[in-house]
């Protein structure tokens, strides 16, 4: 069996990542994916989180995905991303910041704030913050 | 021999419409830049869901979404993306021709056929040509957003859902380079399977979690990152076509120039050789 698989992240934006990866971990609707070359076909939708590829040779990348789709087949992996970041490019400042926000929103509960619309702001943010420790833990 | 006065003031004429040609030329040139690399980010995610979903298409899925099946067809509809504005060379009447064709091709076979438009030129095109129009929106900005586009779209989409429409194709301009750009027809719903011999074989998705919502999600988008695709590769051909014509008028205008600015010298040498025997003609005589 081959030991890699052609794996392509793209966002409506850009293409973040096209190349042979030897496995791709990611967050799936119903928990977490891991999936090596020669998987069965496989659709799935993507929930916001980070997405770990096992380069060729065993380096590690990691990215964010703030929801969409992935689609497995056996010779190729694609995930349609809504937004994706690499990790490298979030921020951490930022992304605290904005969950700080949301936080405060749910707790002020004014009359004209979207609960749906925080709460999920709310997970995307704590999303990006769990890729962030993430990435630091492997560097660090 | 045509007269100085009258000469001077049509090169006078024809440069102030030299300078606002290669004005419209350098417009075109720095907004075709950022049109070009909008187009370039989105082409990829388009592109690859555009295969998943000619993927799901052939698959033997458990769940048939309406926008899978074919059916017998007695009415079609076209989504037909031009610009709003002119001056563009022949961008919009290759399109709208090569439409026409394609249009032209299922009346005969007496299927009716609906449009949707987007762009002001197509309105146009379609109001003395006739046609049954559903939708159509002009003025659509340089960065269009989805939820401008997907008004008129739904119109279309909801026909097909309803059984009032069997086929749908979106008709835009493909941006090949800067000097060529393509009319293509493609087939949006239902969903054209690929051929391809590594697919043929009965095969299904493993869904998480649920197939239908999973698909319909899947379909939505799809036929978002269609439409918007197709709509920014529309702006970007635009800018290019735009360029080039205006460039090739500029050029134009300067042949001319130069040109009646020949006549002209020609006139004045004339003017002065005679002058100047009449001079020489007139001392003789004295």
């Amino acid at each position: 069996m081959a030991s890699t698989v052609l794996c392509s992240i793209v966002s409506a934006e850009e293409e973040i990542f096209s190349g042979q990866v030897e496995m791709v971990v990611a967050t799936g609707t119903i928990g977490e994916l891991g999936i090596l070359p020669g998987h069965t076909p496989l659709l799935s939708g993507v929930k916001p989180g980070p997405v770990r590829l096992i380069l060729e040779g065993g380096e590690e990348e990691i990215f964010f995905a703030s929801g969409g789709y992935i689609e497995v087949q056996p010779t190729s992996i694609t995930i349609l991303a809504d937004t994706a970041l690499r990790a490298d490019d979030l921020d951490e400042a930022a992304a605290l910041e904005s969950q700080k926000k949301a936080e405060q929103e749910l707790i002020d509960q004014k009359s004209d704030v979207d609960f749906a619309r925080v709460s999920s702001d709310l997970q995307e943010q704590a999303a990006m913050l769990r890729t962030i420790r993430k990435f630091r833990e492997r560097k660090g | 021999m045509a007269n100085a006065k009258e000469l001077r003031k049509q090169i006078g004429s024809i440069k102030n419409t030299q300078k606002i040609t290669s004005a419209m030329e350098m417009v075109a040139a720095s907004k075709m830049r950022k049109a070009q690399e909008r187009m370039a980010r989105g082409r990829p995610y388009s592109e690859q869901i555009r295969s998943v979903i000619s993927h799901v298409a052939n698959a033997s899925p458990e769940y048939h979404h309406e926008f899978m099946v074919e059916r017998e067809v007695n009415r079609i509809g076209y989504i037909v993306v031009t610009t709003d504005k002119g001056l563009c060379g022949g961008l919009n009447i290759n399109l709208l021709k090569a439409t026409v064709m394609d249009i032209k091709k299922w009346v005969d076979q007496d299927i009716e056929v609906d449009l949707c438009l987007i762009g002001h030129k197509g309105v146009q095109f379609f109001r003395s040509y006739g046609g049954n129009v559903v939708a159509a929106s002009s003025h659509v900005s340089e960065t269009p957003a989805i939820s401008d586009l997907i008004g008129s779209i739904k119109v279309m989409l909801d026909a097909f859902e309803e059984g009032n429409v069997d086929k749908i194709f979106l008709a835009n301009n493909v941006f090949v380079n800067t000097m060529t750009q393509m009319p293509t027809i493609n087939q949006l719903v239902p969903l054209d399977p690929v051929d391809e011999a590594s697919l043929k074989h009965r095969w299904d998705y493993i869904y998480e979690p649920d197939a239908r919502q999973l698909i319909e999600g899947l379909i939505t988008r799809f036929l978002e990152s269609q439409v918007y695709q197709a709509v920014v590769e529309n702006v970007a051909c635009e800018q290019a076509a735009k360029m080039i014509a205006m460039k090739s008028a500029t050029d134009n205008a300067g042949d001319l120039i130069d040109e009646l600015e020949l006549i002209m010298n020609n006139a004045r040498q004339a003017a002065i050789t005679q002058e100047l025997s009449e001079i020489a003609g007139g001392a003789a005589a004295v």
